[in-house]
């Protein structure tokens, strides 16, 4: 047996998957005063007279980092970096305890500077002064080379609670982003932290060890325990248990738009082919641009839920925010879902309320109940047609640095259109209709994000680089750096990264029987000394291909 | 951070092409320039825009050069998309999407002359004119600057808009009797229809930023200025590096991104510039750093030494005296075109044709007809090693009387003499072949 918890922003689900099913699912409204407290209640209720023995894993979606973040209710950090020729560090600054320090990794990852030990040791005591405990340490070109990194947080030593070093944050270039992922990830370390305490200390005492396991936003999962020194891998992980749901509920093998019909809002995922398609670089978290790698993902502030009303000057304005249940579910303010009572796409709630709640909306623009409520959902359809429109464009315009991709010009034509979310069995045959897209409401379409999380592979990705003519080969998020031969190969370089990927996956809590081991990205560059050649530029890219452990079956809605 | 001015970005580094393993083109030669680019994070900030290239079509091809025997025989999908990448960013620039542009993208093109037998100086087609006849053809632009900051003069493009009184060519370049093409000296200023519309300012070897400053505030600015031009495109070739393995010069990214910020260019085009570690990383960041209106002050490279590149009060004087010969020529143009016409109708020139990278040799016979209205219809016989073609080209605002003339030799062409005959009309946008 399997479970998946999603706490999401307005409901909290959780399900428990038996023989490929889905056995049981519980629905309850999160406080968000306690998340714990909702993940709690609701885990004991799904596993109440259960074999708790015969409970594989639990698997948890939760937005407490992101409200943090978001929400801006983080403690302060320390931010230490070093930087080098380029844009000046200190438009990066971020937060009030920043500090560009001595030090100098070039793109190759030679060091043309070294750092001062002393200018560290005296910046390291003054932010302990301020009472701060969480450290972000940064390098330009870092993954290239960690040495710097990693003899900054020595110096800093065990004076913190946290040091988040970039190199093992991301292991791909982007030094300002990776500042920010950093600085995010020392951020909610404390949060994260007393998460993982109180969940698995109250869990512990009631149940036997039933192995914990937290989403990450590249729908991946990890051991709760190892997501200790990364919590910023686990924010916005609830668009990607949307996509796992769907990958486990619906077997999509084209390429397909995926829609996540919430209360509050609507995420757009896409897929090629089948797969799921990944943010090129990572995800943006609260207005920063971050290195979490990431299923794509579009986030639009419309769901079933929306307030619904009339601005000053009569135009309709649905979203962003939420103002409480449909009004024929006994809210006080008119929604979509009050527009599909109306017009009967929704059998259910009281139709009255609902009409009502039309009628009062149109008066002012003339509109019997059922024209507003068909001026609604036309409304609703539009907005997120745009936003899908958008990003398939965005995902179409992505540049590519190969004549071969470039010939080959491979455009993402969704065929399908496949929808999760409470909202969906109602809303979506009408948006795929107007949209004329062939559609699918997958089963358990109001779960499908607990059954996503449940399911979810544990995923990881490794970035290595062996430059011959230095004879150095280096691993960024292991913090791997060794020396090699002359005549190391690029398959040299992929078994070590394959064995550095396995461990570390194992590590992380995958088991042996489900690794899937990728190469996502080769290069070999001949490297040239006047007109001979003397050394190779090897890169690979290597990760644990997301995906699901094994479909869901269920009745087709 | 915001840029002060949008800027739209190309990059193409064909990671997959090399003209051969060890070349100075090949696949490596933009990676470092990619990571530095990468790990900037510029493609974040907000002003900064990247565009995917085009892949230039045979036609776009067909409005510049005479390819022989065709376009598909002459260039690979690789020069096609170094073209497209140019026009894209062309495309940026005239739609209003963006305020300025750069195209970094490979291989080069500024060696490619009007008739392509092959690959010379790394180029087979003119990457530069390809996407100025692109931009004349969709957005109506007639004027434009053309500005080549290569280390290497521009004898390609040099050649390709030698007779066009509506394109200002301007090669500030390391002096041509001791680098690469040979060419490019201050007495050449263009054809009888376009004379003193091409400008080339020869740098000795050791040319520092102060000689590359000074040539472009003495001579290429008031230029530009008297010749107002509806657009101005850089051709940045990032060879005048003092690292740079092929040249002599002493350039750095500081002075890159000087040369860049008062030149201000609507879209820049990388060209040559064989440095890629020491320099390309940091010079291609000093460019767009530039481009976009942002501070480029700590874009220093590693090894930087202004006292080890200083440059010596010789090459002061003589970029000083080299310049006074040029607006010496210009004052007196016109006395200097009555000496080039010589009273004759049609100017016949021969010249020799090295491919250096291909190694094939050309030989051609070119006819002009001098005209005052127009850039004149112009024939041109060419023997290749394998080919004997003949090119006519009536110009986008020729003249009724340049036009009949170009459309009348194309009418009269004895077919058996060649094996081709082309007429290029870019007044119709049509390409013919008599084969």
């Amino acid at each position: 047996m399997l479970v998946g918890l999603d706490v999401g922003g307005t409901h909290t689900d959780a399900v428990l998957i038996k023989d490929g099913r889905v056995f049981k699912k519980n629905k309850v409204r999160t406080n968000s005063q306690d998340l714990v407290a909702t993940g709690l209640n609701i885990l004991e209720t799904l596993l109440k007279d259960q074999d708790l023995r015969q409970v594989k894993r639990i698997v948890i979606s939760t937005t407490l980092s992101t409200n943090a973040i978001i929400e801006g209710k983080t403690p302060p950090v320390g931010v230490i970096v070093t930087s080098g020729p380029g844009i000046n560090p200190e438009n990066y600054k971020i937060g009030d305890s920043f500090y560009a320090v001595k030090g100098v990794i070039d793109h190759r990852g030679r060091e043309i500077v070294k750092i001062d030990q002393e200018e560290i040791s005296g910046i390291c005591s003054e932010i302990k002064g301020k009472g701060i405990n969480n450290l972000a340490v940064v390098g330009k070109f870092s993954p290239r080379n960690p040495e710097h990194e990693k003899k900054i947080q020595t110096i800093a030593g065990s004076d913190f609670t946290s040091c988040s070093t970039g190199h093992k944050i991301s292991g791909s270039l982007n030094f300002p982003r990776r500042l920010t992922t950093a600085y995010l990830n020392a951020a909610v370390h404390n949060i994260h932290l007393n998460f993982v305490r109180s969940f698995r200390f109250s869990f512990d005492d009631d149940i036997v060890d039933i192995p914990l396991y937290i989403l990450k936003a590249d729908g991946g999962t990890m051991l709760i325990h190892n997501s200790i020194n990364m919590p910023v891998q686990t924010v916005l992980s609830g668009p990607a248990a949307g996509v796992m749901g769907i990958m486990a509920l619906c077997s999509v093998d084209k390429d397909a738009v995926g829609l996540d019909i919430g209360g509050t809002t609507t995420d757009i995922s896409l897929f090629a082919d089948g797969v799921p398609l990944m943010e090129p670089y990572g995800i943006k978290i609260g207005g920063h641009q971050t290195l979490v790698r990431a299923l794509t993902s579009r986030s639009i502030g419309i769901g079933g839920d929306s307030l619904v009303r009339l601005t000053p000057d009569n135009q309709l304005q649905i979203g962003p925010v939420r103002m409480g249940p449909a009004m024929a579910f006994g809210g006080e303010h008119p929604t979509p879902t009050d527009a599909a009572i109306a017009l009967s796409m929704l059998e259910s709630g009281d139709k009255g309320k609902a009409v009502e709640a039309m009628k009062s909306l149109g008066e002012p623009l003339g509109l019997s109940p059922e024209e507003m409520a068909k001026k609604i959902i036309n409304q609703m359809a539009a907005m997120i047609y745009d936003e899908i429109d958008s990003l398939i464009k965005e995902v179409n315009q992505r540049p590519v640095y190969t004549i071969h991709e470039l010939l080959e010009n491979r455009q993402i034509v969704p065929e399908k259109l496949i929808m999760i979310g409470g909202p969906a069995p109602f809303l979506g045959p009408f948006f795929a209709e107007r949209w004329s897209m062939d559609y699918l409401i997958s089963p358990h379409a109001d779960v499908a994000n607990a059954i996503g999380a449940a399911v979810a592979r544990t995923t990881t990705t490794m970035t290595s680089l062996a430059d011959t003519e230095q004879g150095m080969v280096t691993v960024a998020e292991e913090g791997y750096r060794e020396k090699i031969g002359r005549d190391y190969t690029i398959d040299d370089l992929i078994h070590l990264s394959l064995k550095l990927l396995r461990d570390k996956a194992i590590r992380m809590g995958a088991s042996e029987e489900e690794i899937e081991l990728e190469i996502i990205e080769k290069q070999s560059f001949n490297m040239v000394k006047g007109f001979y050649t003397c050394g190779k530029n090897l890169r690979i890219m290597t990760q644990v291909k997301p995906g699901i452990i094994y479909p869901i079956k269920g009745e087709v809605a | 951070m915001k840029t002060k001015k949008k800027t739209g970005l190309v990059f193409f580094p064909a990671f997959d092409w090399a003209i051969s393993p060890t070349h100075p083109e090949r696949e490596e030669r933009l990676l470092y320039t990619k990571d530095q680019i990468l790990e900037e994070g510029l493609m974040d900030i907000e002003g900064i825009i990247e565009y995917k290239p085009r892949i230039a079509t045979p036609k776009d091809v067909e409005r510049v050069h005479f390819c022989v025997p065709d376009v598909d025989s002459v260039c690979t999908d690789s020069h096609l998309v170094s073209a497209g990448g140019a026009m894209a960013a062309a495309d940026a620039v005239m739609t209003g999407e963006v305020d300025n542009s750069f195209a970094l993208v490979r291989p080069p093109g500024h060696h490619a002359m009007r008739i392509v037998h092959g690959a010379r100086g790394f180029c087979n087609i003119n990457i530069e004119a390809i996407m100025v006849e692109y931009i004349r053809q969709k957005y109506g632009i007639r004027r434009v600057a053309i500005i080549d900051t290569d280390c290497h003069h521009g004898d390609g493009t040099e050649n390709i808009y030698w007779h066009d009184p509506d394109t200002l060519y301007i090669s500030m370049h390391q002096d041509g009797r001791t680098l690469y093409p040979g060419t490019g000296f201050p007495q050449d200023l263009g054809g009888p229809n376009a004379y003193g519309r091409t400008i080339n300012i020869p740098l000795p070897p050791g040319t520092s930023k102060r000689g590359f400053l000074y040539a472009l505030e003495e001579v290429i600015m008031p230029v530009i200025e008297d010749f107002k031009p509806e657009l101005i495109v850089n051709s940045a070739g990032q060879d005048n590096h003092y690292s740079d393995p092929i040249t002599n010069m002493n350039f750095s990214a500081q002075g890159y991104a000087q040369l860049t910020e008062r030149l201000n260019p609507h879209i820049a085009v990388l060209e040559g510039g064989y440095s890629i570690e020491g320099a390309l990383p940091y010079v291609n960041m000093a460019i767009i750093l530039a481009l976009a209106g942002l501070d480029y002050s700590s874009v220093v490279e590693p090894d930087y030494d202004p006292i080890h590149i200083a440059q010596s009060s010789q090459v002061d004087e003589y970029i000083k005296t080299v310049s006074g010969m040029i607006w010496r020529s210009l004052r007196e143009k016109n006395d200097g075109r009555e000496r080039l016409i010589a009273g004759k109708k049609i100017i016949t020139t021969e010249r020799h044709i090295y491919y250096d990278t291909d190694n094939i040799a050309e030989k051609q016979q070119e006819e002009i007809m001098v005209c005052d209205e127009c850039a004149g219809a112009l024939k041109i016989e060419s023997y290749g090693d394998n080919y004997s073609i003949l090119a006519i080209h009536s110009p986008r605002y020729a003249c009724d009387k340049c036009e009949k003339q170009a459309f009348q030799w194309f009418d009269q062409a004895d077919k058996d003499k060649f094996h081709h005959v082309y007429l290029q009309d870019q007044k119709r946008d049509t390409y013919q072949v008599k084969a």
